[in-house]
C-alpha cells in the first residue's frame, strides 16, 4: 500500500500549473499525475516522493489536499496484463472505486488502485501472486 | 408577592379580549394626543374609532424607528412632559437617537415585564440578582434593576465595567441571577478562569438573562457550562419599552411574549401583510397600556415567528422563536424573503462544510441564480469524486427545503471566499439592478 496525494482543484486558469511549481519548489518528485474532473472543478491525484510533507507544503499554500491509501501493483507490461488484474480482482470480489497505469521500464507496468478495504485486498492480491510496490519503488 | 401567575395562564381568549381593549384606548390616545399619529392615520384613512377587533389594527398604518428619529425629541410623547418620569434613549448609529419615555405606571409595567423573567426560573426574595448590563439611557440597565425589584431580589447594581470586581462580588456575595448580556457573561467567565476561578464551582449562579445581542445555541451551551446556570433569552427594544418584551421560560423554547403589555404581528416586510403563525416575518408591536410612549405598529425589524402551539410551562402567553437577524439583511430571491439566518442554520448542519460560504446572486434571462459557494473543512475525504457530488447535492436539498428556492451549491478552494477582518462577506448580489 501507498499513499498517493490527492488534491481538489477548481477548474481555474493557473490552479494545475501552480500545484505543480508548488511541489517542484518544495523539491517534491512526482511519478504521475492522474486528473478527474466535472465542469466546475477536479481531483488530481499524485504519485510523488514524500505526500505527507506534500499535503502541509499544499495546505500552506491554500490549496485543499490529503492523502489517500491506494494499492500500486505490479503487471507485466504487455496486452492484457491488466485485463488479467482486473479479472483476478473481479473473482476475489474486490471492490474498485477508481483506479490508473502508467508503466515504470519496457517490462512492467503500476496499476494504482483504490479499493474500499486496501488491508483486506492487498492481502489477497497479493495471495494471488502479484507484487505491490512501495513508495520507494516508484518515486 | 404577586408571581402573575394568573396573568400569565389567563386563558388566550381572556388575553385578546384585554389586547382589545388595551389596543382601542392605545389608538385613540395616540390619535389624540400625538400629532405625528393624527396625521399618519387620517393619511391612511384609519378610524382609530372605530377598531372592533384586532384584526382591524392592520388598518393602522405602521410607524418605524425614523419616523420616531424624526419627533426628537418629545414629539411622541402622548401626555404632558411633567408626567414623564424618565427618559431612555437608544444610540443613534445614524446621529439621531431615539427617545422613549415612561411615567410611573409605565416603569412599573416594565419592571413586571422583566420581573417575568425572574419568575420563570423560579426566582424571587431568597435571591441575589447581579446586574451588570450597563445603567444609563440604554434600557439594558434599569431594565433588569426594575425587574429585579418588582421579583422581589436583593439587587446588586454594579453596572457593567470592571470585570475582576464583577467576579469578586460574584464570588463573595453568591449571587443566583446575573443580567447582562451574553457576551460580557461569556468575557465574566473567561477572565474568572484566567484568574484561577471556577465559576462553574465558585459562583453560585442559577439562571443568567441574557439579552440585547443575539448568540447561538453552541454559545448558550457555552456560557452554561463554563457558568454552570441556565440562560433565558430575553428580548426587547428601548423604541418599545426596553427588556422584557418577550422572554424565555425554564423551557428554553421561545420567548412568552408579555401579551398582556403588547399586541404583536408578524408580517411579510415586503408585503406588509400579515404571515400565517410559524412562518417567519418582521415583528410588528403595538403597545396597550404604555403611557408616555405608546406605540402603533412599531416595525422592529427583527425577524421572528410565532411558534406554534403551547408551551410545556403551562403559561398561555404566545411565544416568539428566537431572533433570526434583521430585515435589513433580507434578501428577496425570484420572489421569496430569504434570510441569511435560514442558510446560516442550514450550513451548520454540515461538519464537513466550513464556515467558509458565501451567497452570490446573479440573473440570467430575467431570472434570479443563486449559487453557494463554500470550503469544505480539512477533515473532509473528498478523494472519491462523487463524495463532492453527494455533499453539495445535500446542502443544494436542505437549502431548498429550508428556503423553499433553489441553490447551486459549489465546492470551492480554500481562501477562495474573501475574507475581512476575519469574517467571511456572505452576500455577493452580482443582479442587475442590484445596489
Ligand atoms: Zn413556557
Amino acid at each position: 500500500m501507498i499513499e498517493q496525494l490527492t488534491v481538489f482543484l477548481e477548474n481555474t486558469e493557473g490552479r494545475l500549473s501552480a500545484l505543480c511549481r508548488s511541489l517542484a519548489d518544495a523539491g517534491i518528485d512526482m511519478s504521475a499525475l492522474t486528473i478527474a474532473e466535472v465542469a466546475d472543478y477536479g481531483v488530481v491525484r499524485i504519485i510523488c516522493s514524500d505526500p505527507e510533507r506534500a499535503v502541509d507544503v499544499l495546505d500552506e499554500k491554500g490549496f485543499r489536499a490529503m492523502d489517500t491509501r491506494v494499492l500500486a501493483i505490479e503487471v507485466p507490461n504487455k496486452p492484457g496484463g491488466l485485463a488479467d488484474l482486473l479479472e483476478t480482482l473481479g473473482k476475489l470480489g474486490v471492490n474498485i472505486e477508481y483506479g490508473y497505469c502508467f508503466s515504470i521500464d519496457s517490462n512492467r507496468a503500476v496499476d494504482v488502485l483504490k479499493v474500499s478495504d486496501p488491508q483486506a485486498a492487498a492481502k489477497a492480491v497479493q495471495d494471488a501472486g502479484y507484487k505491490l510496490f512501495t513508495l520507494d519503488e516508484l518515486v | 408577592m404577586d408571581t402573575q401567575q394568573d396573568i400569565l395562564t389567563m386563558p388566550h381568549e381572556q388575553l385578546e379580549a384585554l389586547q382589545l381593549e388595551g389596543v382601542k384606548k392605545t389608538v385613540v390616545a395616540c390619535y389624540e394626543n400625538v400629532a405625528f399619529y393624527r396625521e399618519s392615520f387620517d393619511a391612511a384613512g384609519f378610524d382609530p374609532y372605530a377598531v372592533e377587533s384586532l384584526d382591524d389594527l392592520s388598518k393602522a398604518p405602521f410607524v418605524t424607528k425614523q419616523d420616531l428619529r424624526d419627533n426628537y425629541p418629545f414629539g411622541m410623547f402622548a401626555v404632558p412632559r411633567s408626567e414623564v418620569k424618565e427618559i431612555h434613549m437608544s444610540s443613534g448609529t445614524t446621529g439621531v437617537a431615539t427617545v422613549g419615555g415612561y411615567t410611573d405606571h409605565d416603569l412599573r409595567i416594565w419592571g413586571d415585564c422583566f420581573a417575568r423573567g425572574i419568575r420563570f426560573a423560579q426566582g424571587g426574595v431568597d435571591d441575589v440578582c447581579h446586574i451588570c448590563y450597563g445603567y444609563g439611557l440604554f434600557t439594558g440597565g434599569l431594565g433588569a434593576h426594575y425587574g429585579s425589584l418588582a421579583a422581589g431580589c436583593t439587587t446588586i447594581p454594579i453596572s457593567a465595567g470592571n470585570t475582576e470586581r464583577q467576579i469578586r462580588v460574584l464570588r463573595e456575595m453568591g449571587s443566583t441571577i446575573l443580567c447582562c448580556t451574553p457576551s460580557y457573561a461569556m468575557h465574566i467567565a473567561d477572565t474568572a478562569i484566567e484568574m484561577g476561578i471556577d465559576p462553574a464551582t465558585e459562583f453560585s449562579l442559577r439562571a443568567g438573562i441574557h439579552g440585547a445581542e443575539p448568540f447561538s445555541n453552541n454559545f448558550r451551551a457555552d456560557l452554561e457550562r463554563k457558568l454552570n446556570y441556565k440562560v433565558l433569552d430575553v428580548y426587547g427594544l428601548t423604541e418599545t419599552m426596553g427588556p422584557g418584551v418577550a422572554i424565555e421560560c425554564w423551557e428554553q423554547d421561545g420567548l412568552h411574549l408579555a401579551e398582556d403589555h403588547f399586541f404583536a404581528e408578524i408580517i411579510d416586510p415586503e408585503t406588509g401583510e400579515r404571515v400565517p403563525d410559524g412562518e417567519w416575518g418582521e415583528l410588528v408591536l403595538t403597545s396597550i397600556d404604555r403611557e408616555a410612549s405608546p406605540v402603533v405598529r412599531y416595525r422592529t425589524r427583527d425577524i421572528t415567528r410565532f411558534l406554534p402551539g403551547t408551551c410545556k410551562c403551562g403559561r398561555t402567553h404566545k411565544r416568539i422563536d428566537r431572533l433570526h437577524g434583521r430585515t435589513d439583511d433580507m434578501l428577496i430571491v425570484r420572489g421569496v424573503n430569504v434570510f441569511p439566518s435560514q442558510i446560516e442554520d442550514v450550513m451548520k448542519t454540515f461538519e464537513e462544510a466550513s464556515s467558509w460560504y458565501q451567497l452570490e446572486l446573479t440573473t440570467k434571462g430575467s431570472l434570479d441564480v443563486v449559487t453557494l459557494k463554500v470550503e469544505v473543512n480539512p477533515g473532509f475525504d473528498f478523494d472519491q469524486m462523487s463524495a463532492i457530488q453527494n455533499l453539495q447535492r445535500q446542502i443544494k436539498a436542505a437549502l431548498k427545503t429550508a428556503l423553499s428556492v433553489g441553490v447551486e451549491v459549489k465546492v470551492v478552494e480554500p481562501k477562495s471566499i474573501p475574507r475581512s477582518e476575519g469574517k467571511a462577506k456572505r452576500i455577493i448580489d452580482l443582479r442587475e439592478g442590484a445596489n
